[in-house]
């Protein structure tokens, strides 16, 4: 039947149906990565950052939201270069996790 | 005669010193260096009223009449006696004190440390400090004739682990603030930017001040931590950051970069607490006996606490405690009798 308009999916981020197993299983072997403020100095100082759109700030927001697509996006640009780890207010260790999110994005995929 | 060491001349000392004497009590005020005021001597104007800073200091010196009052002086030692402690000034005075009351007040981080904000090594970088002490007629030759852009960097050398000090420093914000809306009062036709990562306004009409700022004064605030700070071929400082909001990295030149230098503790607390056996907390400051109950106790019968010395504090809130801590000494003398 056509109404004449159609509904758009929600936007809506439902925060109870996040899949977290990722971020999760990277604050096990790191709890500092809970500690991110969302400052943005990793993105202002990253070298690859304003060409192709890594962050390490934003592979974290993502991370929380449950966007895997967009982690897998990001961490491929990135030169792991380091500089985002010098800068980090909260001392976060971000090439290591960015290392580790890249060892375990192929099995937490798997599993879920 | 005994007295009360009240050790610090800043406006929590100045406070606790005229109190005391109110109380009928003999407080002798020992400060280091050659004039009271502390901090605030060095301001121009206060938030968030804006009030003078020399009208409080000059108020405040105003009720230490009568008050023994000792400069240029530190304390070189505190010897436990039956009662109280003798009191020993590296200028050979010597006083029997009963209470002793450690208003020490903080230090300002040092922004050469964070090297990559370029302070000390480009021109036109200065601190909060120096921008006081530039509204108070110092000239300074980096802040320029007429500058088009300027920003302010938050949380420079707080908040920050690396930089070893993972505190917030509480009144930079709000001084941010200030300093923005005064030098858009001096310069209006330049652009103001604020580089925060959140906005900590909690006292009484600050955020109407930040209101003041967004509406009248149309200063911009940017969410994003600055990362890093080059000089341009021509001279101006080039700010780096994300734009976290739009998530897209930001980077505008500006003719004066201004760093809102945190507050950390004052060195001279550790020799002070080891003289009566008390601890420190472990970012330096003073340990208060109970941080809900009571800021201005220490753990240590006798000893009080007023100010700066265990935090930072706003001008109000050291006056407060400064007044708290007299009416403990006065009652703790009443309950020793
Ligand atoms: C840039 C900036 C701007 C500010 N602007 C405002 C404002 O507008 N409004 C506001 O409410 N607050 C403001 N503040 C906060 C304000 O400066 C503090 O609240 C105030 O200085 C605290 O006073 P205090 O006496 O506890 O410490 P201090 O001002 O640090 O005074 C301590 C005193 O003790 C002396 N001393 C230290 N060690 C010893 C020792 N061992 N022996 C003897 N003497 C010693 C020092 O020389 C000093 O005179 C600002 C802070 C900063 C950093
Ligand atoms: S390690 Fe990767 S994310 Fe970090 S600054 Fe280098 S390229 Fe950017
Ligand atoms: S620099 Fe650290 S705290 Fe800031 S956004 Fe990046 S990871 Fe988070
Ligand atoms: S008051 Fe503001 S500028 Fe100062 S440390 Fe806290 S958040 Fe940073």
């Amino acid at each position: 039947m056509d109404f004449g308009f159609r509904l758009s999916p929600s936007s809506a981020v439902d925060l109870d149906k996040v899949n977290l197993a990722l971020y999760d299983r990277l604050a096990e072997l790191d709890p500092g990565i809970r500690t991110c403020i969302g400052c943005g100095s990793c993105s202002a100082t990253c070298t690859s950052s304003a060409y192709s759109g890594m962050s390490v700030r934003k592979v974290l927001l993502a991370l929380q939201r449950g966007r895997m697509q967009d982690v897998e996006k990001m961490l491929s640009n990135c030169m792991l270069c380091g500089k985002c780890t010098m800068v980090c207010p909260r001392g976060i260790n971000t090439r290591r996790l960015i290392l580790n999110a890249c060892r375990l994005y192929d099995n937490v995929e798997e599993e879920v | 005669m005994e007295y009360i060491a009240v050790i610090g001349g800043g406006i929590a000392g100045m406070e606790t010193a005229a109190q005391l004497k109110a109380l009928g009590l003999e407080p002798v005020l020992i400060e280091r260096t050659e004039a009271l005021g502390g901090h605030v001597a060095s301001w121009h104007c206060l938030f968030p009223d804006l009030s003078p800073a020399d009208k409080l200091i000059k108020d405040l010196k105003s009720r230490l009449e009568g008050v023994e009052i000792q400069l240029g002086t530190e304390v070189a030692s505190l010897n436990p006696l039956r009662k109280g402690y003798s009191l020993v000034l590296s200028n050979g005075k010597v006083y029997p004190c009963r209470a002793i009351v450690f208003a020490t007040g903080f230090t300002q981080f040092p922004a050469e440390r964070k090297e990559e904000y370029g302070y000390g090594i480009y021109d036109h970088v200065i601190t909060n400090h120096d921008l006081e002490g530039w509204f108070n007629g110092n000239g300074d030759s980096r802040v320029p004739e007429a500058p088009k852009a300027i920003g302010f960097v938050h949380c420079v050398g707080s908040r920050d682990i690396k930089a070893g000090n993972s505190q917030c420093s509480k009144v930079c914000c709000i001084t941010a603030i200030k300093q923005a809306i005064e030098m858009k009062e001096r310069f209006p036709k330049a652009e103001v930017y604020c580089f925060y990562m959140d906005l900590r306004l909690f006292g009484k009409k600050y955020e109407d001040f930040y209101i003041r700022a967004q509406r009248d004064c149309n200063i911009h605030f940017i969410r994003g931590r600055v990362s890093e700070v080059a000089e341009t071929i021509d001279g101006r400082v080039q700010v780096k950051a994300e734009d976290t909001l739009s998530g897209r990295p930001v980077r505008v030149p500006l003719d004066l970069l201004v760093l809102m230098a945190g507050i950390v503790c004052n060195p001279d607390n550790k020799k002070l607490s080891d003289a009566v056996s008390m601890p420190l907390d472990d970012d330096g400051f003073f340990h208060s006996w109970n941080n809900v109950v009571d800021i201005t106790r220490s753990d240590r019968p006798g000893v009080f606490l007023a100010g700066a010395c265990t935090g930072a504090k706003t001008v109000p809130e050291a006056l407060a405690e400064a007044r708290s801590a007299a009416l403990n000494v006065y009652q703790y003398l009443k309950g020793s009798k």
